[in-house]
């Protein structure tokens, strides 16, 4: 092995000087296949909910939106530039409609969904006010994380006993959204664990729709190894941070 | 066996400096990149710089140190040791004896010299590279370099006279004195982006967003960078792309996205930007204008798919981590997505952070063998030769490439603690460049 990269090294040194030479021959792309023939661009269409309609101010509604055939899309007042399909939570204050603005090749379509916004919070519904001041407690007596093994996001038997009690009492707050964060021990690297913890959020938020807890009320995100809950370089400590981290959203 | 023993005896000055590296490198595969190589270095001399007015404060010596610095980590020439040099150092060339430097003990091949003078607001350096070999011919370079008289302008002449001297000699590939590094610093108190010399100087905070930023890139102008932030929004805080302009001093606009949204690349002609997105559940990779705009998918793989790079030199390829097989590897296709092949390597193990070279030829990254710990390796994509550059040091991992492909920069924790470190591309002269707190994911700047 090692007499052979010894020996490969002028032929690297070749490479290099080549590369460096004439980039132009460095690969012969199959022929390019003949551009196709311009088609009419098609008209986009795009369509926008919101979940649900009717709220007290300074509450969260999800707005859901899909399009076709649109390259830009454009949500006024106050979200901005988005991605072809997806959801975004938003809090208006006051009474708004919410205007999607699709733009592609073939033309422009714009959709809108109205929110009701009651603005006296003494309105609110009578069950909603007095659990308020406490839910943040009850939130962190109840609701557990799942915890996941080195480097897998699947959920194992303890994190699907937890989740299903994070389901049930989910479900008896039907307006409560929460933020699944999912975290990652130390030895991974920085950037792949970004995506396993999201990986892990995402295995939770599966389960808890499989058990009837709704899509729209849940958010997910990775904190990768960024935010340990635990610092020793030990085993126990990094089971501690393979988690699926549940939190109240505001 | 013949030829080990030229190469080794070629860079007999890195073998009298780093014994210990070399005495690894008999028992590994070795491999030097760059231009230039496997021909004898050009060695010059750089006597001190002869100071022409009273200064305050040491400005000549801050620019000989710098200098000398600079060429000595180019890559490309040796420095002929100042205990050869003749006692008077010249200041122009009228006052160079050609024949005295050119002879034992100093063979020296150039001599880089020149003097400086200052109105007490100012500073000039007339600078002087010339043949010695070739005394009757006008210096090869001769150049007045203007600034303040400032230690940080001291240190800027000097690179410039540092990177005239390295695209001399050295094929005409521009030196990389001038260049920065983005990096990702604690020292705050929270990770946010930093910036520095390719040396080490001038390190300072960009962003001031009391949050956590990650995964620093410059665009290819070197105008802005891109990096992983989190951002609040309607009571959820999640990993979003922001990008920093480094010439208006503020952030860009970018679009939120759902989900965890990291590791953005720039494609080389600096217009779209790759990155890992959850928008749709799956971390997988995307591509979208530097505008926001045009966003669409590349990779469709259930498991996680980050860390896209592009080829720099032709834009028509990339290379990604993806765990889509089990454990984090490698995977190259063309920049669409299409024609994914797995880059196999010839043992197991943990494969992350691509760092694809400027000339396009050869990859860097990070690989965890089962036997051992984070390393930095380097490819050649089309003969999947490899090198390892750092070895049983602790962990080494986010290599990344300077400009000129003669020098990586990477992180490192074998002093305890997580620091910057950059090399030569052959693992040789390896240089610590941060010493406090914790700082990581080091980026070279294109410029």
């Amino acid at each position: 092995m090692q007499r052979f990269t010894f020996r490969t090294f002028p032929f690297l040194f070749g490479l290099i000087v080549l590369g460096a030479l004439a980039s132009g021959c460095k690969k012969n792309v199959a022929t390019t296949p003949p551009a196709p023939s311009p088609a009419p661009a098609a008209q986009p269409t795009v369509t926008l909910n919101a979940s649900p309609t009717s709220v007290s101010s300074g509450q969260t509604v999800t707005l859901s939106w899909s399009s076709t055939n649109a390259t830009d899309l454009d949500i006024e007042p106050g979200v901005g530039k988005v991605a072809p399909q997806g959801a975004t939570p938003v809090n208006p204050t006051t009474s708004t409609t919410y205007t999607i603005t699709a733009t592609g090749a073939g033309g422009s379509a714009t959709a809108t969904a109205h929110v009701d916004v009651n603005a006296n919070p003494a309105a609110r519904t009578p069950s909603a006010a007095p659990e308020r001041p406490n839910m943040s407690e009850l939130f962190s007596q109840n609701v557990q994380d799942a915890f996941f093994d080195l480097d897998k996001s699947d959920l194992r038997d303890d994190a699907r006993i937890a989740l299903t009690k994070d389901a049930e009492f989910l479900r008896s707050y039907p307006s409560m959204h929460v933020s699944i964060e999912g975290h990652c021990d130390e030895r991974g690297s920085t950037e792949y664990n970004l995506g396993l913890g999201q990986r892990r959020a995402e295995a939770a938020k599966n389960f808890l729709i499989s058990l009837g807890i709704s899509a729209d009320r849940m958010e997910t995100t990775s904190w990768g190894k960024e935010r340990p809950f635990c610092t020793e370089h030990t085993e126990e400590c990094w089971q501690q941070n393979r988690r699926s981290h549940f939190v109240l959203a505001q | 066996m013949a030829r080990k023993s030229v190469i080794l005896a070629t860079s007999s000055v890195l073998v009298t400096a780093f014994i210990f590296l070399t005495v690894r490198a008999a028992a590994q595969d070795w491999f030097k990149t760059g231009t230039g190589l496997g021909i004898t270095k050009a060695r010059v001399a750089v006597p001190e710089t002869v100071a022409r007015s009273s200064f305050t404060q040491p400005l000549p010596k801050t620019f000989h140190d710098v200098l000398w610095a600079d060429l000595e980590y180019s890559g490309i020439l040796d420095l002929v040791s100042s205990s050869f040099y003749p006692l008077q150092s010249p200041a122009q060339p009228s006052e160079l004896n050609a024949q005295t430097w050119a002879a034992a003990p100093a063979n020296a091949y150039m001599v880089a010299y020149g003097n400086m003078t200052t109105d007490g607001t100012n500073i000039s350096f007339a600078g002087y590279l010339s043949d010695v070999h070739n005394p009757s011919a006008p210096p090869v370079i001769q150049k007045i370099y203007r600034g303040a008289a400032t230690d940080a302008d001291a240190r800027r002449l000097a690179h410039q006279f540092a990177d005239d001297i390295v695209a001399y000699l050295g094929g005409g590939q521009p030196g990389v004195a001038r260049t920065q590094i983005a990096y990702v610093s604690a020292l705050g108190g929270n990770k946010e982006i930093w910036v520095m010399d390719y040396d080490g100087a001038n390190q300072h905070a960009v962003t001031h967003l009391h949050s956590i930023a990650l995964t620093p890139r410059w665009s290819p102008d070197s105008s802005r960078i891109a990096f992983t932030c989190y951002v609040p929004y309607s009571g959820v805080t999640s990993a979003q792309i922001c990008i920093y302009s480094m010439v208006s001093n503020r952030l860009i606009g970018f679009p939120r996205f759902r989900g965890t949204n990291s590791s953005p690349a720039w494609s080389p002609d600096g217009t779209q930007i790759a990155f890992m997105s959850s928008l749709n559940g799956d971390p997988e990779i995307y591509v979208v204008d530097a505008d926001g705009a045009r966003l669409h998918r590349v990779t469709f793989a259930a498991g996680v798919n980050t860390s896209p790079v592009w080829n720099p030199k032709t834009g028509k390829q990339m290379v990604f981590v993806s765990d889509r097989g089990g454990e984090p590897v490698l995977y190259l296709s063309d920049s669409d997505g299409s024609n994914v092949q797995k880059l196999d390597l010839p043992d197991m193990g943990y494969v992350v952070d691509p760092a694809w070279s400027p000339n396009g030829q050869l990859l860097a990254f990070s690989w965890r063998r089962p036997s051992g710990n984070y390393d930095i390796y380097v490819m050649d994509i089309v003969s999947r030769q490899l090198a390892e550059l750092t070895k049983d040091e602790e962990r080494n991992e986010r290599p990344s490439w300077a400009p000129d492909g003669r020098h990586l920069v990477f992180e490192s924790t074998r002093t305890g603690t997580r620091q910057i470190w950059s090399m030569l591309a052959d693992g040789s002269q390896p240089r610590q460049l941060t010493f406090e707190g914790q700082n990581e994911s080091p980026n070279w700047s294109p410029k």
